[in-house]
């Protein structure tokens, strides 16, 4: 059995790993981000005083948040198998674990959504009313350009939460370096596999945090 | 012809402890073309009361007509276009951080739809008439706050608006400051006819530039009419404190105290307006074997009069003050403090 990272063996299945976390953990981003944005702003706005302030909805909304979130991963991801089997017409592979990595992701980047909306002035908001502006303009242009800088660092900070959430895919055939880790390094007794997985995760979760924090930066221009 | 009415307006919010009346019963009307104050303390319900009158907070009973428009019963949709000819002004700016000066200038015009070389053209003037040309592109974390009124100030008045609402514009400024702002809303009630109506807690603010004051006490307004007329002889309380605020010329209960234990002589208190001649009573004071001191007071200006009191300690024999006090009160306003 070969104890060393060995490129003639490893390497190809090493590259296509790091290809299909970047593709989960991209689509998880899209897909997850874009829903935990608009279940963000929804909470915002349906909260007492706000812009479409409606208890009803403000807690049906709140209630599902709340359910789904405490989920693990990995409960989650059996869980919603007739879903993604619906959705993708299977429930195992890459593309099939997108669906409760998404889903996770929805709910859970819209909390971080929720908190950075609530700590925009609410003076600011008004002074948009007194001009006439609307709610869903108050939205588009007010809400998420004042908060982007918050916003930034929080999607940054899911994105990594994915990576950590990616590797779990494994576990229905979802690849990916968490999986190439255990397949080839933990299971085969391989610790250069596992380290140099877990040195390219870390890698790749700096580069992430990096270019969040300079868009953050220009977002907040400091 | 108003261009704002109040009408036996109230307006209560529930709270836990039950409702509470935040305006109760307001009659105010409010004519095209002046500065109008209205003076309260906080809680008073002032900043309630200027809410009534783009609809950011809606009545619950009475009536409000707002250049024409009954707005009481008009929906949120419908405020939106009246409130592009209400500007309003706030005591935090509330500008926008994540856009530029100019940004916040050109916002009300792209919620009214203004096309993009209109709206440029709209914002490099009202940035020439605030003075702030030179920072259009600059964030307004770079302003201090004197800049970020006058910031406040060109965005309020973007859509050409008849009516600017302040809203203790100038409470978070400094004084010299405030006297940029106040003299800058001077100018623009001068220069373009707006009504503004002035929220304050200030009463140099409202004794600066406003035409009529009313003073709000507990949601209700306890006294209104010309800022002279109100000041000089106020009825209330709550008045006679606001202007002891700015012009504490009458003395009070500590002062009196004082002034007895210095002064043997008896005091009174004369109150100065324009073509009182106290001077020339008490220049003839001496026929009368009388002597007077300038013991306390002060004078100063409401409106382009003058106003204020002076306390004199009179000496000499009981007749001839009795004579002299009675010669001062045939001119004006005369109160014996202590004797």
């Amino acid at each position: 059995m070969n104890q060393h990272w060995n490129w003639d063996f490893h390497g190809e299945v090493f590259l296509e790993s790091i290809g299909q976390t970047l593709y989960m953990v991209a689509a998880t981003l899209v897909i997850g981000g874009v829903l935990g944005l608009i279940i963000g702003v929804a909470l915002y706005s349906t909260r007492a005083g706000s812009i479409f302030s409606n208890r009803v909805v403000f807690f049906i909304l709140n209630f599902i948040v709340n359910l789904v979130r405490p989920i693990p991963f990995v409960i989650l991801l059996v869980a919603v198998a007739p879903l993604t089997t619906l959705i993708v017409g299977k429930f195992i592979g890459t593309t099939a674990v997108i669906v409760p990595l998404s889903l996770a992701v929805a709910f859970g980047s819209s909390r971080i959504v929720e908190q950075n909306l609530v700590t925009i002035d609410p003076g600011v908001i008004e002074a948009a009313r007194a001009v006439g502006a609307g709610p869903w303009r108050i939205i588009f242009t007010l809400l998420i350009p004042e908060a982007l800088g918050p916003l930034i660092l929080g999607y940054t900070f899911v994105f990594v939460a994915i990576i950590d959430m990616s590797a779990v895919a494994g576990a229905v055939g979802g690849g990916g370096l968490g999986n190439f880790a255990l397949a080839y390094g933990h299971f085969k007794w391989n610790q250069e596999v596992v380290w140099i997985s877990v040195a390219t995760i870390v890698l790749l979760v700096q580069g992430v945090q990096f270019v969040g924090n300079t868009l953050a930066r220009k977002a907040l221009r400091r | 012809m108003p261009i704002i009415e109040f009408e036996n307006v109230t307006k209560t919010f529930s709270t836990p402890a039950g409702p509470v009346a935040a305006i109760d019963g307001i009659d105010l009307s409010i004519e095209k073309g002046e500065i109008f104050g209205i003076i309260g303390y906080s809680g008073a319900g002032k900043s309630t009361l200027v809410r009534l009158v783009n609809g950011l907070e809606r009545i619950s009973s009475g009536r409000v007509v707002v250049d024409g428009v009954d707005i009481s019963t008009i929906p949120e949709s419908a405020l939106r276009p009246v409130r592009s000819r209400i500007g309003m002004i706030f005591q935090q700016f509330n500008l926008f951080r994540s856009r530029t000066v100019a940004g916040n200038v050109a916002y009300p015009l792209r919620v009214a739809g203004w096309p993009k070389d209109k709206r440029d053209a709209r914002v490099a003037e009202l940035l020439h008439f605030v003075g702030l040309l030179e920072k259009a592109h600059s964030y307004p974390d770079q302003l201090s706050g004197g800049q970020k009124q006058r910031v406040g100030i060109a965005r309020a008045l973007a859509t050409n608006p008849n009516i600017l609402l302040a809203d203790e514009s100038t409470s978070a400024l400094d004084p010299e400051t405030t006297q940029d702002v106040l003299a800058l809303l001077q100018k623009v009630n001068k220069e373009f006819g707006i009504t503004i109506l002035v929220i304050t807690h200030e009463m140099d603010v409202v004794r600066r530039i406003a035409d009529r004051v009313a003073v709000l006490d507990s949601g209700k307004v306890v006294e209104q009419g010309t800022v002279f007329d109100v000041f000089s002889n106020p009825q209330t309380p709550t008045a006679r404190k606001f202007i002891s605020s700015v012009l504490h010329t009458e003395p009070d209960e500590n002062d009196l105290e004082r002034l007895r234990g210095r002064h043997e002589g008896r005091i009174v208190t004369a109150q100065v307006s324009d073509g009182s001649r106290l001077g020339a009573v008490l220049s003839d004071a001496g026929r009368h074997g009388v002597r007077f001191e300038l013991v306390f007071g002060g004078i100063g200006s409401l409106q382009q009069k003058s106003f204020g009191s002076l306390t004199l300690e009179l000496i000499g024999p009981d007749a001839g003050v009795d004579e002299v006090i009675a010669e001062l009160r045939a001119i004006t306003e005369v109160e014996e403090v202590a004797a």
